[in-house]
């Protein structure tokens, strides 16, 4: 009968769709209460959501500091005050950049133990799965004692509904401090391009895309598809796409439904990044390319040739429904 | 200004894992600086030479052989550093940042600490805030980019869809250095040389007096992960194996 957390994170456009997987992951022990924390966002407005997927109690976690939303410290004292208050057992949350962080500072304020970008969790027996070495291996972790904290990889559990009646509340810690951390200001990367992590589907262009401006092509092909643009490393060496977009050990680690590397060789670095890809697609002019022997489905063309193709046939797909 | 740099020793990015016993890999593969913690090196070298008086501190948790990265570290510029000594690759996060913190308050008061934001073997992402809350300092993770500025520091940090958050932090601080903060340079034979001559004093975990009984995580399998075999690889003209892959896509893997 233990009660399990999960941390909701809030977009621009309210909550994100990949904490529903996150709160499926979370209400596989039955019996306790399935809470969700906010630390930011409108509560109500993301009640209907959070209820469809099983939440029982919402709790909107803040201090009446005014700055609040800009104080990291200051968030985790008061989710780690909430989760001695609410008797959680076991949190969960996205291990997105700001799940991570969160989830980092309440393990260290209240020496739990945390396991970070899991692929899985067994919240009974308190076991995770993980990749280490750049996904060259997959840990069997057990976290001991409580509270466990695990941040899940973004689409790593696939969001099933089982609807549920939720109460709404407040927590306000008596004493949560300001910290000596203070957020200015957030700029913006020009693309305002959905984010590489939480996309179901990513089109990648490695070096053979030759010039910036060719990712151009791959945006529309993305825009058809709903998916986010990614580059290799190869492609963000040479200038042709700026680091926040790498796919690899060195850039982002992704995990969506459906991969389509354009012209990328498929070095052990780019796979560290993308090899729990459901699905991988490999459109390479090089039929030696190593891509193809770690690719559910390979193309041997140009992706020149074959992406503007792609990206006719799926909008015509589209448009049939 | 004293810098302490923290720096794992992890097998090579692209090297073969050899898992042995279930829950340990053969140690035979070559191993490196970790990559994140090599920005943190070059940063604190950079801000030393900088501030003029600066001094570098390497210090590292980790086996005999880490030896290797810490001469490494020394060579990209550091002056010295501290091996905590133990017989295992795998510490958990809680045991390695008090192993640090200890380290570190025996030796002296830190200006500022720097570190990767994760090391690339256990990707365990944690254990700068575990150091940061035991030494009782603010922490901030996935830099890219670091001024200091009296008594505070700015720093740029990663976030969501490549962009950057502008955050203002007390000194001293644990920084979390990622790529995009600089681009560390190759030492030069003569840094190489000077740096085997570089102190590297050596404590053996056991006089620390951790609790390291008292782990918070431990590894109960490590498996090989399956690779992806051969693609099927579609034939006929281009129109048609696109259409051929898309109905694939919708029909037999429902990802579209």
């Amino acid at each position: 009968m233990a009660n399990i957390g999960v941390l909701i994170e809030s977009g621009e456009e309210g909550i994100k769709e990949t904490n529903f997987g996150i709160i499926t992951a979370a209400r596989r022990q039955p019996g306790g209460v399935l809470f969700a924390f906010l630390l930011t966002g409108d509560a109500s407005a993301a009640k209907a959501a959070l209820e469809t997927y099983g939440v029982q109690k919402i709790v909107t976690v803040m201090t009446a500091a005014p700055d609040f939303g800009l104080r990291p410290e200051s968030q985790a004292a008061a989710l780690a005050a909430a989760v001695k208050h609410f008797e959680i057992k076991g949190l969960l949350g996205l291990a997105s950049p700001r799940g991570r962080d969160t989830l980092a500072r309440v393990a260290a304020l209240l020496d739990a133990p945390l396991v970070q970008d899991c692929m899985n969790v067994n919240l009974e027996d308190g076991t995770v799965v993980k990749s280490h070495f750049s996904g060259r291996t997959t840990a069997t972790l057990r976290l001991k004692g409580t509270p466990l904290l695990c941040s899940l990889r973004p689409n790593s559990v696939e969001p099933v509904p089982a609807p549920a009646t939720a109460t709404v509340e407040k927590f306000q810690p008596p004493s949560a401090g300001s910290g000596r951390i203070l957020v200015k200001e957030v700029k913006k990367s020009g693309g305002g391009a959905m984010d590489l992590a939480e996309a179901n589907i990513i089109i990648t262009g490695g070096r053979a895309i030759g010039a910036s401006e060719n990712y151009k092509m791959l945006r529309e092909c993305a825009e058809v598809l709903g998916a986010a643009v990614g580059a290799s490393r190869a492609a963000v060496d040479a200038g042709y796409a700026p680091h926040g977009m790498q796919v690899g050990q060195t850039g982002k680690t992704v995990s969506p439904k459906l991969y389509i590397a354009c012209g990328v060789s498929g070095a052990v670095q780019h796979f560290a990044g993308m090899k729990t890809s459901k699905v991988i697609v490999a459109i390479n002019s090089d039929k030696d390319a190593p891509i193809f022997g770690k690719s559910n489905y390979g193309i041997i063309g140009d992706l020149f040739e074959v992406v503007p193709v792609l990206t006719d046939v799926l909008r015509k797909q589209r448009q049939q429904g | 200004m004293r810098i302490y740099v923290c720096v794992k020793h992890v097998p090579d990015t692209a090297a073969k894992i050899t898992v042995v016993d279930g829950n340990g890999f053969a140690e035979t593969c070559k191993f490196i600086v970790n990559p994140y913690d090599e920005y943190a090196v070059e940063e604190a070298v950079r801000l030393a030479q900088k501030t003029g008086s600066g001094e570098v501190v390497i210090v590292t948790v980790g086996k005999e052989a880490a030896m290797a990265s810490m001469r490494a570290a020394l060579a990209q510029g550091a002056q010295r550093g501290i091996l905590v000594k133990t017989d295992s690759q795998f510490l958990d996060s809680r045991t390695t940042s008090l192993a640090l913190k200890k380290a570190i308050e025996r030796d002296g008061a830190p200006d500022l600490v720097l570190t990767g934001k994760q090391s690339v073997d256990c990707e365990g992402m944690q254990t700068l805030y575990r150091l940061a809350q035991a030494l009782g300092l603010p922490v901030v993770s996935d830099v890219v980019k670091l001024t200091l500025d009296g008594g505070s520091a700015v720093v740029e940090r990663e976030i969501e869809g490549g962009s950057r958050e502008v955050v203002e932090v007390g000194l001293p601080c644990v920084i979390g250095a990622t790529r995009g903060l600089n681009e560390p340079h190759y030492p030069k034979l003569p840094e190489i040389l000077q740096a085997k001559k570089k102190e590297i004093k050596v404590i053996p975990i056991g006089e620390l007096d951790l609790n390291a009984e008292e782990v918070c995580t431990e590894i109960l399998a490590l498996e090989a992960t399956p690779e992806r075999g051969q693609a099927l690889i579609l034939e006929g003209s281009t129109r048609e194996k696109v259409e051929q892959l898309v109905s694939l896509l919708v029909e037999k893997e429902n990802v579209l």
